[in-house]
């Protein structure tokens, strides 16, 4: 009881507000010492356990999950790094292939095309090759034609005059007087009809 | 009894009165509300601990948020060396909070409203830390009552302010949590006894007070629980890096 109004008489003096509550209850209840010690005694009790279960047991796990995520998250952007890393390197191999194979298929296409190319001109040039050797035969066989028909235009007008004369006269007239005329006429005039 | 606003502060007798030779031990109402404010603690940081998923849940991650909060406010303010040091902040902080926290449910009561408490857990870190600083730095640990660059002709009013501050700490640390739980709590009373004096026609007004109090101290429940765990920090750091 003595400590109790030895507090009382102190806190009196440090908060004015006392002597305020004082008509109406003991005051500031804070200031009443009757359960200091309870308070105190408590306050050690309980605290002391949260402490102690707080840093023994449930802090180390929190510490523990939070270093887990963490670590899990970096090896999971690691593996992602990774991964990018190699599907890039798939993307060029890729775009390498493709280049390739365009690259090849130009060649491909350009070589056929040549080689066609040669192909249509042997052709051709061995058909132009036959064409002219038709032809010049066909000139030649011509020139022959050209060269022996006065002759036998000659001999056709012969024969001719022969029957027209004999039909005329009713005489058989010596061919070789007719084919007489017929060459004097032929030397005069050929050029006139076949254009020699 | 719901006319004085300072009965919601009063201790009484939970059970039979338990005596340890002279001192009265018994479990009161302060007693309960420290129980239940740490099963609280316990229960939600051990369902957060529990379960270790990638995506966490949410009280996983309300669990893994506090965690790194305090981590970061003791790795800022007394730097790495501190980091033994960790649970017993983080204890401190979740403590003092969760009894703030229950205080503002009506009809409880504010462990942290009561100096002797306050006090206790301030003279604690004070002796602490004193005893932290004598054994990190030795005798050295006295430099820091003579800041470095001052005139020699204000040092010896320096030290003298110096040391008294440094013995005012665990009071101002105390004060500064109890006052502001007390006042608080008061305010609110009072403004709830107008709600019923003015009655249905003018008691419109202090209602609206007391929503926007309800508030007001919801927020100064954290923030003196962070400014209690952040001032010790700052202590801690003046005993484990010797600035001055």
């Amino acid at each position: 009881m003595i400590r109790k109004y030895f507090f009382q008489l102190i806190f009196l003096y440090l908060f004015f507000s006392k002597e305020v509550f004082a008509a109406e209850s003991g005051g500031m209840p804070q200031l009443d010492p009757e359960f200091w010690v309870s308070q105190i005694f408590w306050l050690t009790l309980v605290f002391g356990t949260l402490y102690i279960v707080l840093s023994k047991l449930i802090l180390p796990k929190i510490s523990a999950n939070l270093e887990l995520r963490k670590s899990q998250i970096q090896e999971n952007i690691e593996a992602a790094d990774k991964q990018r890393k190699d599907s890039e390197l798939k993307l060029k191999e890729y775009d390498d292939i493709i280049l390739k194979s365009k690259l090849e298929s130009k060649n491909l296409f350009n070589e056929t095309r040549e080689k066609t190319l040669r192909n249509i001109n042997l052709k051709r040039d061995s058909l132009e090759k036959q064409i002219d050797e038709e032809i010049k035969k066909a000139e030649t066989e011509i020139d022959q034609l050209r060269k022996s028909a006065p002759e036998k235009i000659n001999k056709i007008a012969i024969e001719t005059s022969s029957e027209i004369l004999k039909n005329l006269i009713g005489t058989e007239i010596n061919n070789s007087s007719i084919s007489a005329i017929v060459d004097d006429l032929y030397r005069k005039n050929g050029g006139k009809y076949y254009g020699n | 009894m719901a006319s004085n606003p300072m009965t919601q502060f009063e201790v009484y007798r939970i059970g039979p009165e338990i005596k340890i030779g002279a001192f009265d031990i018994s479990f009161t109402n302060a007693s309960l509300f420290m129980v239940v404010s740490s099963i609280a603690i316990l229960v939600i940081f051990n369902l957060g601990a529990k379960k270790n998923s990638m995506l966490p849940n949410k009280i996983q991650l309300l669990a893994e948020l506090s965690y790194t909060f305090v981590s970061k406010m003791i790795s800022d303010t007394a730097g790495s060396k501190a980091k033994p040091y960790f649970a017993f902040i983080f204890s401190l902080f979740m403590f003092v909070l969760f009894c703030n926290m229950f205080g503002m449910i009506p009809y409880t009561f504010t462990v942290t409203s009561h100096i002797i408490v306050t006090f206790v857990l301030a003279a604690f870190i004070f002796i602490g830390v004193t005893i932290i600083g004598f054994m990190k730095h030795g005798f050295g640990y006295l430099k820091l009552f003579v800041p470095s660059g001052v005139p020699i002709v204000l040092l010896p009013l320096i030290v003298v302010i110096e040391i008294i501050s440094y013995l005012s700490r665990p009071i101002s640390l105390s004060v500064r949590l109890f006052a502001n739980m007390m006042a608080g709590h008061t305010m609110m009373k009072v403004f709830g006894g107008f709600v019923i004096s003015l009655g249905i026609v003018g008691g419109w007004l202090p209602l609206t007070f007391s929503v926007a109090l309800t508030g007001l101290e919801i927020l100064v429940a954290f923030l003196q629980a962070y400014v209690f765990a952040i001032l010790t920090c700052i202590y801690l750091n003046d005993a484990l890096n010797l600035h001055h």
